[in-house]
């Protein structure tokens, strides 16, 4: 199946001040590698630079260097945008505004399906549509392709938003914060189902989140990012248990604990200036790295 | 694999999967919440555009000529001529009806032809963003600081009076009009295009002019039908006062060059009330149906509103009850003192 290999990414956006200029780097030298049936998570505060990295991904946003370079199985590049956007899709955060309120459910999933030539005929495609509907748990499909988006929880919302992400046939699977405004109660049951698709589909995830415990149970891989850098990475378990960078501690102490109540309250406030983004701990080398600097070799050794 | 069961709700919904009707009624629903709700104003409203539409469609097909010339000049309404003769004797109610057809064909060409051109700047524009958005909005921001009725008269009467038709009367008053739309068009999109639907709808592969007409156009329709409406409105009242000081086009009759005529003709001083008030009032009650409509929709495009006149509605029956109940408290008073004396 399809890889996706980000090589030394860097995004600035050109902030305007009356006359002044200022440039933000938003992602700074940032590269990844996302491999089929495996997950990585892309963990980090607000503002990190998380999800200008799933907009370069998904080519809404150029980078302003640094490539993202999408393989097929036998190692051709995909160039073309529409096998691009084929390729790799998107489960964007909020339910509640990725669906068009004006249209059914049905126009949702089926634009895809005719925009990459999957199905040819209209009879084809209602068919697909419910297939589709199925396979993310949503039943009885047909009453539910007549639906509209204001007529469905967001629970359900978010498995059509994922049910549209597949239905080009995607491989690359972008999700940014996908159960972040889902109810506690049915976050679990989405983070399943994606696993589920994954499994079958071995589907190549990026999994965006800030969230460090669905993350470590969703993911094989954490890569833990601040100020657009990368500061750590490494196996989920290693960089959860064995966090080496301060702001990796920071993020798993900030997580609440109920062995240790009051933690997190009395723990002594940070300086976040001094925290030190200028270094990445890569626990597959197991040793410290500069960060934001062009990488000799990209990639993780996944 | 999931441990998630489908929603109760969906359970008793399994019957309608199997019956087409039932998800039809779903998908109609579905426009019918863009249609405004039913008010006693809104079918005010309806009743006037409706009926003087239909006497402007109508109406010249049972009338005679409005043109021939008679010698009963300025007669008062009779049973010949309902509402009187003009100055040189041709019936006024034949005029009116001419009148009105020109009048509506005007509004409706300029309604169309604003709407068109506040449409393609206002939201090709904002879509595009960046250097294209700059210009349509310099652009607009130009055409909207001209000022309207001066410029048309500078333009009408700088077309010669044989071209003078009524094409050209629309198209002048279609470029001086649209601009205000357009602004407003362009703030919704700029809104709607930054919702994360139409970043899907891209992602997904969908071609501009589809996100354009398919994802963003559809929420942008209450606002658009609400700027036709108006649109007409300001081209009927405007072509009036184009005709009313003889700058009208010159091979159609419409209510302004009725006026115009009977301007001309010391209608007001004669006291022919018959020759002025009928296309004065036809424009009015034209003019009120279509506000009266606009305010509807305009309860689609904020919802607020119509929380406003369900509130009223509440608190005038609340009233009504309590007043009742005052009443039958009284009553039941006065008999329980009757049932003891």
């Amino acid at each position: 199946m399809t890889g996706v290999r980000v090589t030394d990414l860097v995004k600035d956006y050109t902030i305007r001040n009356g006359l002044k200029r200022t440039r933000h780097r938003a992602v700074d030298h940032v590269s990844l590698e996302l491999t089929p049936g495996r997950t990585v998570a892309l963990v980090g505060e607000s503002g990190s630079g998380k999800s200008t990295i799933a907009k370069i991904l998904t080519r809404m946003e150029r980078p302003t260097s640094g490539t993202v370079e999408v393989r097929l199985d036998d190692g051709t590049p995909v160039t073309d945008q529409a096998r691009y956007r084929r390729e790799v899709q998107m489960v964007f955060q909020d339910p509640f505004a990725s669906l068009n309120p004006f249209h059914s459910i049905e126009h949702h999933i089926a634009r895809p399906l005719r925009i990459h030539k999957r199905t040819t005929t209209a009879e084809e495609t209602r068919e697909r549509v419910r297939e589709m509907l199925e396979r993310v748990n949503l039943t009885p499909a047909a009453a539910i392709a007549g639906r509209r988006p204001h007529e469905l929880s967001g629970g359900q919302r978010q498995r059509v938003a994922i049910a549209r992400a597949l239905a080009p046939g995607a491989s690359v699977l972008v999700a940014d914060e996908p159960v972040s405004m889902l109810d506690v109660s049915i976050r679990l049951g989405v983070l399943n189902l994606l696993g589920r698709l994954q499994r079958e589909d071995d589907l190549a995830v990026l999994y965006i989140t800030h969230d460090l415990a669905t993350a470590r149970h969703f993911s094989d891989e954490i890569t833990v990012l601040y100020r657009g850098r990368i500061v750590e990475r490494g196996p989920a378990d290693a960089v959860i248990l064995d966090p080496h960078h301060e702001y990796t501690k920071l993020l798993a102490a900030a997580a609440p604990d109920p062995e240790r109540v009051g933690a997190v309250r009395d723990a002594a406030p940070v300086d976040r200036d001094a925290i030190d983004s200028g270094r990445c701990y890569d626990h597959f080398a197991g040793e410290w790295r500069e960060a934001g600097v062009p990488s000799a070799n990209a990639g993780s050794a996944a | 694999m999931t441990n998630l069961k489908p929603p109760p709700e969906a359970a008793p919904a399994a019957d309608p999967a199997l019956d087409p009707a039932l998800e039809g009624a779903t998908a109609k629903a579905g426009w019918r919440s863009l249609l405004p709700t039913m008010t006693p104003w809104l079918a005010i409203g309806l009743v006037l555009i409706g009926g003087i539409a239909l006497f402007g469609l109508l109406g010249p097909l049972f009338v005679g000529d409005p043109r021939q010339i008679r010698d009963i000049g300025l007669t008062g309404p009779s049973a010949a001529f309902p509402l009187g003769t003009t100055q040189t004797g041709q019936d006024v109610l034949a005029q009116l009806a001419f009148a009105t057809r020109g009048s509506l064909e005007i509004g409706l060409l300029v309604g169309l032809l604003a709407t068109a051109l506040s449409a393609f700047f206002g939201i090709y524009g904002a879509y595009k963003g960046r250097i294209v958005d700059e210009a349509f909005s310099l652009f607009t921001n130009v055409f909207l600081v001209i000022p309207g009725l001066p410029l048309v008269i500078v333009i009408s009467g700088f077309v010669p009076r044989e071209s003078r038709g009524l094409w050209t009367i629309a198209v002048v008053l279609a470029v001086t009009s649209w601009a205000g739309s357009a602004r407003v068009l362009r703030a919704q999109t700029l809104s709607v295009r930054n919702r994360d639907y139409v970043a899907a709808s891209q992602v997904s592969g969908e071609r501009p002019w589809r996100v354009i007409v398919v994802e963003i156009l559809p929420n942008l329709l209450p606002v658009i039908a609400s700027q036709f409406v108006f649109a007409v409105i300001a081209a009927i009242l405007g072509e009036a006062g184009l005709a009313f000081i003889g700058l009208g086009a010159s091979n159609s009759s419409t209510l302004g060059t009725m006026l115009f005529y009977a301007q001309n003709g010391f209608a007001l001083s004669l006291g022919a009330w018959w020759w002025f008030i009928p296309p004065g009032l036809v424009i009015a009650l034209f003019g009120m149906g279509l506000s009266l409509v606009n305010f509807s929709i305009d309860e689609v495009i904020n919802p607020k509103l119509k929380n406003v006149r369900l509130h009223r509605r509440r608190a005038r029956r609340a009233a009504r009850l309590e007043r009742e109940a005052t009443r039958a408290a009284r009553r039941g008073a006065t008999t329980a003192k009757e049932a003891v004396r």
